[in-house]
Formats: C-alpha cells, sequence, structure tokens
C-alpha cells in the first residue's frame, strides 16, 4: 500500500506540474485546472488508505472528523467560488490561499506539539533539519494566513484601516527579530507557552504587514502570500516526509515569487517597495492648480466614436465596479459595424490583478485578438481619434512619465494623452486609487464624461444607435 | 521518507520548473495562473488529513480538524474560482496562435 499512495502522489506532483504549463496558455488553459484536479483528486483519495491512519487506535473518530472538515471547508469553498462576482475574484484569491497558509501552519503546530509533549525541544524531536522546516513553515504560513485575511477584508471594502502606529516598518522589524528568538528558542525548547506567543506574534506581524500596504500595490502582496504559502506547504512536506507536497509547494513557491517580481516590475516598484512605502501615503505634489475639466455629453462622446478611424479602449477597475463589460462589448460591436477599428489596450496592472481586465472582457464575450498588451498598442494611440478611458486611472496618467515628485514616477503607462481626442468615463472627480491628480483629465484634448461605467455605456449605444 | 541530498534535489528542481512555467507566460493569464497555483498548493490538505489522521489527544484533533478545515477551503475554493475564470477563455473567432504576447 506504501508503494501505491508514494506513486500517486509522485503522479498527482507530475499532473500539477502538467495542470500548470497548460493553464501557461490560453489555448490549453480550461483543460489545464481539469488536470491538475485530477491530481489533487488522486492524492487525497490514495491519502485514506495510508497505513498509519488506518492503524490509528481513534481510526473511526479521525476519519469522521477528517471528513467532516473537507465537507465544511470544501462546502463553504465550494459555495462562495461559485457565487462570488468576477470582481470580487482577486480577494477570493485571498481568502482561499490564507486558509491554504493556515493549514501549513495549524499541521506545523501539531508538530511542535507533539515535541512540547515529548518535553524537549523540536530538534530533539523532530531531528535538526525537519525541525528547522517545520518552524520556518509554521512562521510562514501563519503571517501568509493573518495577512491574507487583512488583503481580503481591504479589498472587499471590509477594512479601510491604512495605518496602524508610528514608525510601523520599525516595529515591524522588531517583530520579526523577536520571531526570529523565539523560531531559536522552540528549537531547543518548545514549550506550551513559547509555541502559544510564536504563533500569536506570527499572526500579528502578519497583519502589521499588510495593513500599510497600499490597495494598488494589493495584487502584488496578494502574489507574494501565494509564493510563501507555497514555500509553507512545500517546508512542511518535508517534515510529514510527503512528495507531492514538497514538489507542489516548492514549484508554487518559485512560480508565485516570479509572478510577484513581474507584477512589481509592470509597476516599477521593488517588492521591497511595496513593503516599506504606501503609493499615496507621502504628500502629494499639488503645487500648480492644473486646470479645469471639460464634460462632454454622452451624446457628443458617441458622434466622436462613431465617426472615428480608430477608437481604442482602455478599461480599468472602474469598468470592474460597475459590471460595465458587457455593454461595452455591445457598443463596440456597433462601432465596427459602422466601420470603427476598435481594440482594447490593457495595462499590466489595470485592475486589481494583472489579467483582471482580460478575464472581465472575455466573460463579456470580446474575443482575445481584440485584446492588446501596453507594448504593442503604444504606438498606435497617436493614430487613433478617439481614446476610451473607462474606470482606469493611473495607468495613464503622464505625471508617471513627466513629474520626477510623483509616486507614480517611472511607471510605464498608456499613452492614451497621444489620441486626437480623449474621453474619460469616471464617476467624480477625485483622484484615483492612488490618491495621485491625473494631468490627462486637465489636457485640452480630454473630455470627461461623468457617470457610472454601465450608465455612461449604455448611453454611448444609444447615441451611436441613433444616428 | 526524503532525506537529505535527494530533498535538496527535489528542491531545486521543484524551483527550476516553477520558474519556468511562469517565465513566458502573457499578461492576460497571471491572475488565472495565480489562481491556479493557489489551488495546486492545496495539496496541503493531504498533510492535513494526515495530521489529523495519526492524531492521539484532543488538541491534536481539534488543531488537526482546522488544518483540514482550511486546507479544504483552499483546495475547492481556488479549483471553482480558476475554474470559472478559465471557463471565460472562449475566443469568439478560432483560438489564433499566441494571444498579446
Amino acid at each position: 500500500m506504501g508503494l501505491v499512495i508514494d506513486a500517486s502522489y509522485l503522479a498527482a506532483a507530475i499532473l500539477f506540474i502538467v495542470g500548470l504549463k497548460r493553464m501557461s496558455s490560453p489555448v490549453t488553459a480550461r483543460r489545464g485546472i481539469v488536470w491538475a484536479g485530477l491530481g489533487m483528486l488522486l492524492a487525497t483519495l490514495v491519502t485514506f488508505g495510508t497505513p498509519e491512519l488506518l492503524e490509528n487506535e481513534h481510526f473511526v473518530t479521525n476519519l469522521s472528523l477528517i471528513l467532516a472538515g473537507i465537507a465544511a471547508g470544501g462546502g463553504y469553498a465550494w459555495i462562495s467560488g461559485k457565487r462570488v462576482a468576477m470582481t470580487d475574484m482577486p480577494q477570493m484569491i485571498a481568502m482561499y490561499n490564507g486558509m491554504g497558509g493556515g493549514a501549513a501552519a495549524t499541521i506545523a503546530a501539531v508538530e511542535l506539539l507533539k515535541a512540547s509533549e515529548a518535553g524537549g525541544g523540536a530538534e530533539a524531536y523532530l531531528g535538526p533539519d525537519v525541525a528547522i522546516l517545520a518552524i520556518l513553515g509554521a512562521l510562514i504560513g501563519t503571517i501568509s494566513f493573518s495577512g491574507s485575511i487583512i488583503a481580503w477584508a481591504k479589498l472587499d471594502g471590509r477594512l479601510q484601516l491604512s495605518r496602524l502606529l508610528p514608525g510601523q516598518h520599525i516595529v515591524n522589524a522588531l517583530l520579526a527579530l523577536v520571531l526570529l528568538a523565539f523560531s531559536v528558542m522552540l528549537y531547543f525548547t518548545a514549550d506550551l507557552t513559547a509555541i502559544s506567543i510564536f504563533f500569536g506574534l506570527a499572526l500579528v506581524l502578519g497583519v502589521f504587514i499588510t495593513v500599510p500596504v497600499g490597495g494598488a500595490d494589493m495584487p502584488v502582496i496578494i502574489s507574494l502570500f501565494n509564493a510563501l504559502t507555497g514555500l509553507a506547504v512545500g517546508f512542511e512536506g518535508y517534515v510529514l516526509g510527503n512528495a507531492a507536497m514538497i514538489i507542489a509547494g516548492i514549484v508554487v513557491g518559485s512560480a508565485g515569487s516570479l509572478l510577484t517580481h513581474l507584477m512589481a516590475v509592470a509597476m516599477n516598484r521593488s517588492v521591497a517597495n511595496v513593503f516599506f512605502a504606501g503609493v499615496g501615503t507621502g504628500p502629494a505634489s499639488t503645487d500648480s492648480g492644473p486646470g479645469e475639466m471639460k464634460e462632454i455629453q454622452a451624446q457628443d462622446a458617441g458622434i466622436l466614436m462613431a465617426f472615428a478611424g480608430q477608437a481604442i479602449i482602455i478599461p480599468g477597475y472602474g469598468m470592474a465596479v460597475a459590471q460595465a463589460q458587457h455593454k461595452i462589448w455591445e457598443l463596440v460591436q456597433l462601432l465596427v459595424e459602422r466601420g470603427v477599428t476598435v481594440k482594447f489596450a490593457i495595462h499590466p496592472v489595470a485592475g486589481r490583478m494583472p489579467g483582471h481586465m482580460n478575464v472581465l472582457l472575455a466573460e463579456a464575450g470580446v474575443p482575445y485578438d481584440m485584446i492588446y498588451d501596453m507594448e504593442d498598442i503604444n504606438a498606435d494611440f497617436s493614430n487613433a481619434t478617439v481614446a476610451l478611458v473607462i474606470g482606469a486611472n493611473d495607468v495613464v496618467n503622464p505625471s508617471a512619465k513627466t513629474d520626477t515628485a510623483s509616486p507614480l514616477y517611472g511607471m510605464p503607462i498608456l499613452d492614451a494623452m497621444d489620441a486626437d481626442n480623449v474621453i474619460v468615463i469616471k464617476r467624480g472627480r477625485g483622484a484615483g486609487f492612488s490618491g495621485v491628480e491625473n494631468p490627462l483629465f486637465f489636457a485640452d484634448n480630454t473630455r470627461m464624461l461623468f457617470g457610472d461605467g454601465q450608465k455612461a455605456a449604455s448611453e454611448l449605444i444609444q447615441a451611436v444607435k441613433e444616428l | 521518507m526524503i532525506e537529505g541530498l535527494a530533498a535538496i534535489y527535489i528542491f531545486l528542481l521543484a524551483g527550476f520548473t516553477g520558474y519556468e512555467i511562469i517565465a513566458r507566460v502573457p499578461v492576460i493569464l497571471h491572475t488565472p495562473l495565480m489562481s491556479g497555483s493557489n489551488f495546486v498548493h492545496g495539496i496541503v490538505l493531504v498533510g492535513a488529513m494526515y495530521a489529523l489522521g495519526i492524531a492521539e489527544t484532543t488538541t491534536e484533533q481539534v488543531i488537526g480538524f482546522f488544518a483540514v478545515l482550511l486546507a479544504a477551503g483552499n483546495a475547492v475554493g481556488g479549483y471553482v474560482v480558476t475554474e470559472r475564470m478559465l471557463e471565460m477563455f472562449k475566443s469568439s473567432n478560432k483560438p489564433r496562435e499566441s494571444a498579446g504576447g
């Protein structure tokens, strides 16, 4: 039986890798998750046959608890995952990721408790290598757990807090040092009090790290916690001698780290910078009054678009919030019928996650060959009659190119200002998510169409139909 | 049990594999891929089941139960969300060879 289980774990690990590989191309992506899912199913099923489980004196109780846990946790996740709106996906990923980190941490907790019952340190009970990885996994998993929950709460609008203590970074650094000391202590003497304080402080550190992170940086943090959970799972896999956990965990740890880095680079920020400086928390440079915003009515905007040669649409988080993607697609189809060339321009960090806009547009039925990445479309703006910005802000902010004092300075942007006309659909006159004023909105060739994205899109459709 | 050098080999190779998977991915798939990798570390469920399965005391059972509860949430939630996202990657035209890469 042991051999069958080990072989199945290996097969599961291979299925995960094949699945992830397939998920990295749009053509095979949909089958990729099925492969990975099969791996998970196989690994879970064979685990029920593990000899140590069958021989345990509490077998019946433990088995019932396992089934109850799977039913409750899986049931909750199934229902919430099916119900959640596409726009709220990022926070659900954060939530499920946090649960994984918590699971890895609790597995470590069980091992540490056993060490404590045996009366010695983790090293005496587990051996040096296992003890180190168990403690590290516990630390990382716990931070990922509480941090992800905070990320979920912030993205879900349940927590608006962005500052806890003065000198937060110094407090965090001190806390990290204290945690390190406790880690060393657990290695030599794992008593119950030390274990409890260790986990308590790790929970607090996760909260402290995440609370000050600016909203625009949330994707980077979620991706980082995803990578951390992967690492924690890999480490605990070593503790339990489970090949599937080691391989899957480390693959996710490394893939997640690279993804985090790519996201940070797309925003021209380092991962360290995301932690230590929140965008928009510093004083904004509002030295000169940028002038007046000029309004346009939907009817005029509709006419402008209907007679355009080329129109480029730049969606942002506002489109997601307003659920306007279907209306926008309807508008685009009308424009295409009239002979307008329409392209969608997606900034790497538009929305709350890379690819967020692509998913929403795909949901609405936009074929992905109409969707262009930043590098591929930026040259086209100068040939475009109209650039329609819907619910995007920071990603088209020209001060990222010109104003060295701007917190956005250096971030690559979509050059919407190069189009002959820019129409901006926006709910109000306020600054963007980063809290930085956007000079594009005051430019001579820009007209503002105030209103909710969905309503504005409906009015544009109406305007084009009436022609 | 996997020990010593063998474990280091596994860690290294798995690390390279993960890097290789992400290295050439179009931006369009970043979110689904993050979600997919989030599902994959749901394999922690297997470890949680083991931890609870070998529990001897009530404390271990309680903690183990939470481990299974959380891990099942990770695995199932990760799958459902990823599948829903990928479900949308249907092109109205025939899929072209590359997408916006």
